[in-house]
């Protein structure tokens, strides 16, 4: 098992620094460089055009003190290099908007998307698992074709669309007001509240944005579920087990059920991303003040520094939750630490 | 012999090759090729027999058909809704005003200096045909701003009192050509790179994995808001981004029909024929493994749909004057009274998807019946 999570801990550098390359790249695309980028508020206040030749000189020469300060005078492997080491020792500059260290407005919003992510698996997992299972061992049923109709037509509703209804008609617009249509906790909130009435109002806030993040997944997995569960009920050692006589519920709970989970744990690396993204809209729509609403507030500013340290932590908490992943899989499936390979 | 197999890509009759020298290529298996009684009859391309089997599956075709009609659409958007008139009777003179617009777009006419800057609305004492919504969307009334839906206005108007139904038949040229774009260019980088990787295998095929589960890692709508917002708006550079960020299933599938594919006994023919790699690469063999590739190409082009309208909806990547289905949607969450903002554009990004996903399914259960039931 420790070798299995050495082997798979090697195997993640290559993809690291492949996902961190990609990242530094997209900086460079930036139009000009973080020097003339500071800089280029106050000469297009100036008019670039109508600066005098000495002071486009003076000008020039502060761009260059800059970008050696920033080291971009350097070779670009250099860069990376440099861009590297501040990835690991969290230095991530400060943002342009209000000269505030970028590492300290991530930490803040952190906590907020990943409780929305981590409810949102869970009502994933939750919902999809029990679904499959009715759907394939009652497949065919009318139960098991509506559940996979309405699981088929959920995966294809836009999120924007589901956030924007759910805003109009049942977030106090001029229709009914069942849920809150903005923040994580009501305006009144005090710590002095009791703990019952704190879970009550976090729960309240937290209903819409969760299931809105999740619905997409539960339907599509629900479907992976379904159709991983009839692949397994087709094997010989099923018929084995229904021909020794075992009862049915042992036969789909015991036997069937946990070789059909494997292929869900997988699915857990490609739902990290979707639900990363999903927050970005999520957030923005319903003003919760976590990463996602960071990010599409930086992108707007052009706060660059942010924007770039929201990328590499995204796509870190994404490696970490392939990582987690994997060793799932590995803890569910002990053929796979064997060295046994899919 | 070898190309004999090949009955992908064109409608054209191919002789069917005698039984005992055709080889399992794998897709055949649907039990689709009706025998043929006779021998050295023509039988019909892959593509026939595909939409044969295709129409059997009513839901299949009800999607097929929306897509058509979302073709139908874009193609013709300027006739379905325009300020101008078809048909123009002004002072003793006839006029075709939307086909002379296309004539003055590509810069073959010149507007009469009677017709020039003119409101066609309001012309005194001309006759004229409108088309069925006689608006542009970038037609602004600021004197109707959130008018609900009505005969004058199908579907309402927004805060500057541009028509919403008009927003939305020129916002399906945006959508469909950036399903169509985007796709084409995951299509380009995933098939070449798929191809590279099963066809080869050994260390081209382990780089190529590795960059598979990079582009995985990636936290891909991050990637794309980073991207549009360092670059300046613009609808192309966002299908090409969009594109570029989405081949890795279409390179999976390819890679995956490939390395099963170049084991066949044909293939190894035409390697020890001597053909060169490229040729058998293309020629040979991926005619032969698209099938698979064609349903995850139909299942991207509604994820593009989605992603672009995503971006619009956040003003993302997309220039600010244009009317997109997204954009229309965004202004549904800024006035919740509008509840007609949020209805008609979303219900419009939701049966686009929903169709792409029908066909999507319908061929999937055609070319592959051993997916059936996976997603």
């Amino acid at each position: 098992m420790s070798s299995y999570i050495f082997q798979r801990l090697l195997l993640l550098i290559p993809t690291f620094i492949g996902v961190t390359l990609i990242g530094f790249l997209v900086m460079r695309l930036a139009p000009g460089d973080p020097a003339e980028l500071r800089a280029a508020g106050g000469l297009r206040g100036a008019g670039e055009a109508a600066l005098s030749r000495d002071k486009r000189s003076a000008v020039d020469e502060a761009l260059s003190q800059w970008r050696a300060q920033y080291g971009l005078d350097r070779p670009l492997h250099v860069q990376y290099g440099v861009w590297l080491k501040n990835l690991f020792t969290l230095n991530f500059g400060e943002s342009f908007k209000d000269n505030q260290p970028v590492w300290n407005k991530i930490v803040e919003r952190v906590p907020v998307t990943v409780k929305l992510n981590v409810l949102s698996i869970l009502l994933v997992y939750v919902v999809a698992i029990p679904l499959g299972i009715y759907s394939a061992t009652y497949s065919n049923s009318l139960g098991d074709r509506v559940t996979t109709l309405i699981a088929f037509v959920l995966f294809a509703v836009p999120l924007i669309w589901a956030a924007t209804m759910a805003i109009v008609f049942i977030c106090g617009g001029d229709f009914l007001y069942l849920f809150p249509p903005a923040g994580l906790e009501s305006l009144d909130y005090s710590t002095q509240w009791s703990f019952w009435q704190k879970f009550k109002d976090q729960a309240w806030h937290l209903f819409l944005p969760v299931v809105l993040l999740s619905y997409d997944g539960f339907a599509g997995l629900s479907r992976y579920m379904r159709s991983s569960m009839l692949e397994v009920l087709r094997q010989d050692y099923i018929q084995v087990a229904r021909a020794k006589g075992l009862n049915e519920r042992v036969v789909i709970f015991k036997h069937v059920l946990r070789n059909s989970l494997i292929p869900q744990v997988t699915l857990l690396a490609s739902i990290l991303p979707a639900l990363l993204g999903g927050s970005v809209i999520i957030e923005t729509i319903f003003s919760i003040p976590g990463l996602g609403q960071l990010g599409y507030e930086s992108v707007l500013a052009r706060d660059y520094p942010t924007v770039m340290a929201l990328f590499s932590v995204s796509a870190i908490l994404t490696l970490i939750g392939i990582l987690i992943s994997d060793l799932l899989l590995a803890v569910v499936d002990p053929r796979i630490a064997f060295g046994r390979r899919q | 012999m070898s190309s004999q197999q090949i009955q992908t890509g064109s409608v054209t009759p191919v002789t069917n090759p005698p039984p005992s020298s055709s080889p399992p290529t794998g897709r055949e298996g649907s039990g689709s090729l009706e025998p043929s009684s006779a021998p050295a009859v023509v039988v019909e391309g892959l593509w026939s027999n595909v939409w044969k089997q295709f129409k059997r599956n009513p839901i299949a075709l009800a999607g097929f058909y929306v897509v058509c009609f979302l073709l139908f659409t874009a193609l013709f958007a300027d006739f379905l809704s325009n300020d101008k008139p078809y048909y123009l009777q002004y002072r003793g003179k006839t006029y075709f005003p939307i086909f002379r617009s296309y004539l003055i777009g590509a810069g073959l006419s010149q507007w009469p200096p009677a017709l020039l800057n003119v409101n066609f609305k309001k012309l005194q004492g001309a006759e004229a045909v409108f088309p069925p919504i006689p608006y542009r969307p970038s037609n602004i009334d600021l004197l109707a701003p959130y008018e609900t839906p009505s005969p004058k206005h199908w579907f309402g108007t927004d805060r500057l009192g541009r028509d919403i139904i008009a927003g939305m038949i020129h916002g399906s040229r945006i959508s469909l050509s950036i399903g169509f774009v985007a796709v084409g260019i995951a299509v380009i980088i995933g098939v070449i790179l798929g191809a590279l990787a099963g066809y080869f295998g050994s260390w081209v095929d382990l780089i190529i994995s590795r960059l598979f589960e990079v582009m995985i890692s990636i936290p891909t709508f991050f990637l794309l808001i980073t991207v549009a917002a360092l670059l300046p708006p613009s609808i192309f550079l966002t299908m090409a981004i969009i594109g570029a960020t989405s081949w890795v299933g279409i390179a999976r599938f390819t890679r995956n029909e490939f390395l099963k594919i170049r084991n066949l006994d044909y293939v190894t023919a035409a390697i020890a024929l001597g053909v060169s790699n490229r040729k058998v690469m293309f020629q040979h063999i991926l005619p032969n493994a698209l099938a698979p590739v064609i349903v995850s190409v139909v299942l991207g082009i509604a994820g593009a749909i989605l992603v672009e309208s995503s971006l619009s909806f956040l003003g993302i990547g997309v220039p600010a004057e244009l009317v997109t289905w997204g954009s229309i949607l965004h202004e549904a969450s800024s006035a919740t009274f509008a509840w007609w903002l949020a209805v008609f554009p979303g219900a419009a990004i939701f049966i686009t998807v929903l169709a792409y996903y029908l066909v999507g399914e319908g061929l999937r259960e055609v070319l592959d019946p051993r997916l059936r039931g996976l997603r």
